[in-house]
């Protein structure tokens, strides 16, 4: 493995057996670890680090980003406590894992909170500093865990965090308040050690953030190396770990990416591929706004418009549309509800425009900050008249860059509204990405058109039945669109009731046709297999886990997901049929189950968690396994 | 870009002819859209802009069929939400001429908070709001201009809520260019219009208009021919406010109060002269609240940065160079 000249030389020489200070190395296939503190004390950016360190190693990571809708909650308080979870594996790694092999707790709080998705033996390494009686009175303890016998099944490693970081930057003329803000550094320098990371690039980072801060930078460069050297030094750490490895990337260029970076990069992707100016109407809102921040960083390239709410957001992009850009406007599930109108007129004047929905825990406000699937039917069927549309969703943080520039394509080639469905999970979590180069992307096709001879607004392409895309600004193809149906290929407005019937069909038609650029559906798992597991968005990576983790036991099973959910593939009716049974869980009630059922009258038997979480991997097995009998 | 500035690609020169559609426009006879309609097509091609380069788009109501009837590029959205769709156009393609045709259901009530925002962002688009008092399309029903103790269908009694200003209201929202006409002066019509089309940046424009079906008369006691140099003013850039049949009646301000005083019981310096181009808005705010006489012209007129041209020009961009910013590493 070599590194870009802007990351520098990642070592990881360590090898099982023993340390330069005679300590134990052991060697693990993967990890789940935890960071969990106050939503002050920087978890999310030491778990990004931490991250980061660890793909650079050429392992495979994935995260979750666990934090209160709160921005800061009373500190000390478990309504305050935020987490990033995340696992590292020498193979291929899914999900971010279901039960935590390592707490980091920085206060008493995060150790209640998170004690629960502890795995039996799990180690914990606590901030035994700020187990204060006042702390734990806020975390809603009555008694020191520290001091009972509640941890007794995990190994607890309690460390002076607070005292220690204090000790390194003695004299460093810092302020009290900064130097407690160091201490997620000597986690994280801790951490390093405990798993045999390479520490340069996090040095890096900190060079770059702090350059014009030479006071900070030195004392978190000193904070993070103390953290390394107590876990190198302390007796009470006699073992440290490395990851094995099993697979090798593919070669090229490597990322770590969420899936609302993803997101954003591919509609860049997708402007470059066809060619087009880019335009993003967008209103903040949990937990989509990181597409809004990101394509905001690149003004030059894309015209980022923060609407008034959200349905100019949308609105916006329509006109966008109009003038001939390639149009997004992104969203969660309660602004999808308010462009709702918007997507109707675009579904009536036939403008290619992209819509994303990262989801989150509904009805109304719900739960922003936690995921869930629950709008695919609002995707699907949430419009007054008869308004179909393309509805993809991507399966994994990094599917967020290769859907998005698929959307955008059908949406080109077609002249119809796409909406792409992604959720918290995808958006917030983050795994590493294989970087395409430009050649590697799907073409591109468009309806412009500049010919005035013959033109008629609402004629037909014969194959996708798209209508021309006359842009203002085009000598001799003035004419007007509108909400009022449109004559048949004059595009003026008519009341002809036949007319009305021949272009609603033509509508739904069009849509139709797009599963004519729908791949076959691919399938993993066992190969003669019994149960199919059915699957789309982000339940991509759990099924996948648990599929993998019982075919390779010989388990009759096999997974396939849906990216396409309108129009459905076209291979998907005789690929359900080869198999006796069918399982679909969702984290909803049951929305692309009963869509399915209606479409296919196949009986499909559903899975469903409601709970603003994520599956785990072993609540699929379980499922599995019952269906199969039990006794497989 | 300025539209302006754009080399012609129509010869010859543009008629009103060339700006009037296949379809004949459908008002009910006597509607004051049609002289909207008939000066607003005089003057689009007196300015030298192609006329592909036009976009005119609108909301739903009377006033948003416009687009239909007249030749150029035309977007009849939704209710409502036409600001958004003219704001992305604008912002996307700054060398077309964006036109937004409103009324004041479409433009004050449903679509209100468009309109301000629209007026605060300053993009070079012109907004034409016929103000009719009434909603006409939904046959009858009082809208926020509505003034009070008026019989709608949805007010028996008479509307007791307070009518909103439009010329107040985009003042209040920052709008650069500000003006008010009617529908019975065409001369005064053409002026505004074309004061607004030349402008650069948000261009308002509140037309009074009669609904002859739903609420007609309503502006008869103010723009009635008989009574009109009474019960109104022109605002004249420069000049001192003056009316009256005999010109015999001017405007000062009392006590941060405007007052009408008899010429004769005036010093002519007392009297407010009117400056569209003052940077501060209070004075035309003023001017916009006042009913009687109600002022019509335009009430302010200066220049200031417009959205369009805030926005960074769009650069060609290496795309693999930017998905590959940030920490990077390469396997082999």
């Amino acid at each position: 493995m070599t590194h870009d000249q802007n990351v520098g030389e990642a070592q990881s020489s360590a090898l099982p057996g023993r340390n330069t200070s005679g300590k134990k190395i052991e060697e693990l296939d993967e990890i789940v670890i935890r960071f969990a503190g106050d939503s002050g004390d920087g978890m999310q950016l030491t778990g990004d680090q931490f991250t980061t360190a660890s793909a650079m190693m050429g392992e495979d990571v994935a995260t979750l980003p666990d934090y209160p809708s709160e921005i800061r909650a009373p500190a000390g308080t478990v309504f305050g406590v935020s987490g990033f979870q995340l696992r590292f594996g020498g193979g291929e790694v899914f999900t971010p894992g279901d039960r935590i092999d390592v707490l980091v707790a920085m206060n008493p709080a995060a150790l209640k909170t998170n004690v629960p998705s502890l795995r039996e033996n799990g180690i914990i390494i606590v901030n035994e500093d700020a187990f204060s009686a006042r702390n734990l009175e806020k975390a809603g303890y009555t008694a020191n865990p520290l001091e009972s016998s509640d941890l007794a099944r995990f190994q607890v490693f309690k460390a002076n965090i607070s005292k220690l970081t204090q000790n390194a930057l003695e004299g460093s003329g810092l302020t009290g308040k900064q130097v407690d803000l160091c201490k997620n550094f000597f986690a994280l320098g801790l951490s390093y050690w405990l798993f045999n990371r390479s520490m340069e690039q996090t040095q890096k980072w900190l060079k770059k953030k702090f350059a014009a801060k030479p006071q900070l930078l030195e004392a978190n460069l000193k904070v993070l190396q103390a953290g390394w050297n107590f876990g190198n030094t302390a007796e009470m750490f006699s073992t440290s770990y490395v990851i094995r490895k099993q697979e090798t990337r593919k070669p090229g260029t490597y990322r770590y990416v969420t899936g609302n970076t993803a997101a954003a990069l591919g509609l860049l992707a997708a402007a470059k591929r066809s060619g087009l100016k880019l335009f993003l109407g967008s209103y903040p809102i949990t937990p989509a706004t990181d597409i809004l921040h990101e394509l905001s960083k690149y003004k030059q390239h894309v015209t980022v418009f923060q609407a008034e709410d959200e349905i100019a957001g949308i609105g916006s992009a329509v006109g966008a549309a109009f003038g001939g850009a390639l149009a997004v406007t992104t969203t969660s599930g309660p602004g999808l509800s308010l462009k709702t109108e918007f997507l109707g007129l675009a579904c009536m004047v036939e403008l290619p425009l992209v819509v994303i929905d990262v989801q989150r825990a509904g009805p109304s406000t719900g739960l922003p900050t936690k995921t869930e699937q629950s709008d695919l039917m609002q995707a699907l069927w949430g419009r007054h008249g008869e308004a179909p549309l393309v509805v993809l969703a991507a399966n994994s943080p990094r599917d967020c860059f290769d859907i998005t520039v698929e959307a955008a394509r059908i949406a080109l080639k077609y002249m119809v509204p796409v909406i792409v469905l992604t959720d918290g999970y995808l958006g917030n979590g983050a795994e590493v990405w294989r970087i395409p180069s430009l050649n590697e992307l799907p073409e591109f096709t468009n309806n412009l058109r500049t010919e005035k001879e013959g033109f008629q607004p609402y004629s037909r392409n014969p194959k996708t039945l798209a209508r021309p895309w006359a842009v203002p600004g085009t000598p001799g193809l003035e004419h007007r669109i509108g909400g009022l149906e449109k004559e048949d290929g004059s595009g003026s407005v008519s009341h002809n009731p036949l007319n009305h019937e021949k272009m609603t069909h033509l509508r739904a038609e069009k849509v139709a046709r797009v599963a004519q650029d729908i791949p076959p559906t691919a399938v993993y798992g066992h190969e003669n297999a019994e149960l199919l597991v059915l699957g789309w968005g982000s339940t991509g990576g759990v099924i996948r886990e648990a599929v993998r983790k019982l075919s390779s036991k010989g388990v009759p099973v096999a997974c396939a997901h849906i990216r396409h959910l309108n129009p459905l593939p076209s291979d998907l009716k005789d690929l359900m049929k080869r198999y006796k049974k069918i399982l679909l869980p969702e984290i909803n009630s049951g929305q692309l189950w009963y869509h399915l059922r209606a479409n296919y009258l196949i009986d499909i038997e559903r899975m469903n968690k409601v709970q603003g979480l994520p599956f785990r991997s072993d609540e699929i097995e379980t499922k599995i396994m019952s269906m199969l009998g039990g006794n497989q | 870009m300025d539209s302006k500035n754009l080399p012609l690609t129509s010869e010859p020169k543009l008629t009103r002819k060339d700006f009037l559609s296949a379809v004949d426009p459908r008002w009910c006879p006597g509607c004051g859209c049609y002289a909207v309609f008939k000066t607003l097509t005089g003057i689009l091609p007196t300015l030298d802009i192609p006329k592909e380069k036009f976009a005119i788009i609108s909301g739903i109501g009377c006033s948003s069929r416009f687009p239909y009837y007249a030749s150029t590029y035309g977007f009849h959205t939704i209710h409502g939400r036409a600001p958004t769709v003219a704001m992305g156009l604008k912002l996307s393609r700054p060398d077309l001429s964006v036109w937004v045709m409103t009324g004041d259901g479409d433009g004050l009530s449903i679509g209100g908070n468009h309109f301000i925002h629209m007026m605060r962002r300053n993009p070079n688009i012109k907004v034409i709001l016929f103000n009719n008092q009434i909603y006409g399309l939904t046959k009858g029903q009082a809208s926020p201009t509505t003034q009070v103790g008026t019989k709608t269908k949805t007010t028996p009694a008479g509307v007791q809520d307070n009518p909103m200003r439009p010329v107040a209201m985009a003042l209040a929202a920052g709008a650069t260019f500000v003006a008010r006409a009617h529908d019975s002066d065409n001369e005064l019509l053409t002026e505004v219009l074309t004061a607004a089309a030349n402008h650069q940046g948000i261009a308002f424009v509140e037309i009074m208009m009669n609904c002859v079906i739903f609420n007609d008369g309503a502006i008869d006691s103010i723009t009635g021919k008989v009574n009109r140099a009474e019960t109104t003013v022109r605002l004249r850039d420069g000049e001192p406010l003056v009316f009256g049949a005999q010109a015999d009646k001017g405007i000062r301000l009392r006590n941060a109060n405007p007052e009408v005083v008899a010429l004769s019981d005036a010093r002519k310096e007392e009297l407010l002269v009117h400056d569209v181009h003052r940077p501060d808005s209070s004075l035309a705010f003023l001017l916009g609240q006042m009913s009687a006489p109600t002022p019509f012209g335009v009430f302010r007129q200066v220049n200031l940065p417009t959205a369009d041209g805030i926005y960074p020009q769009q650069q060609e961009m290496d795309l693999d160079k930017l998905l590959r910013s940030g920490t990077t590493w390469t396997e082999t």
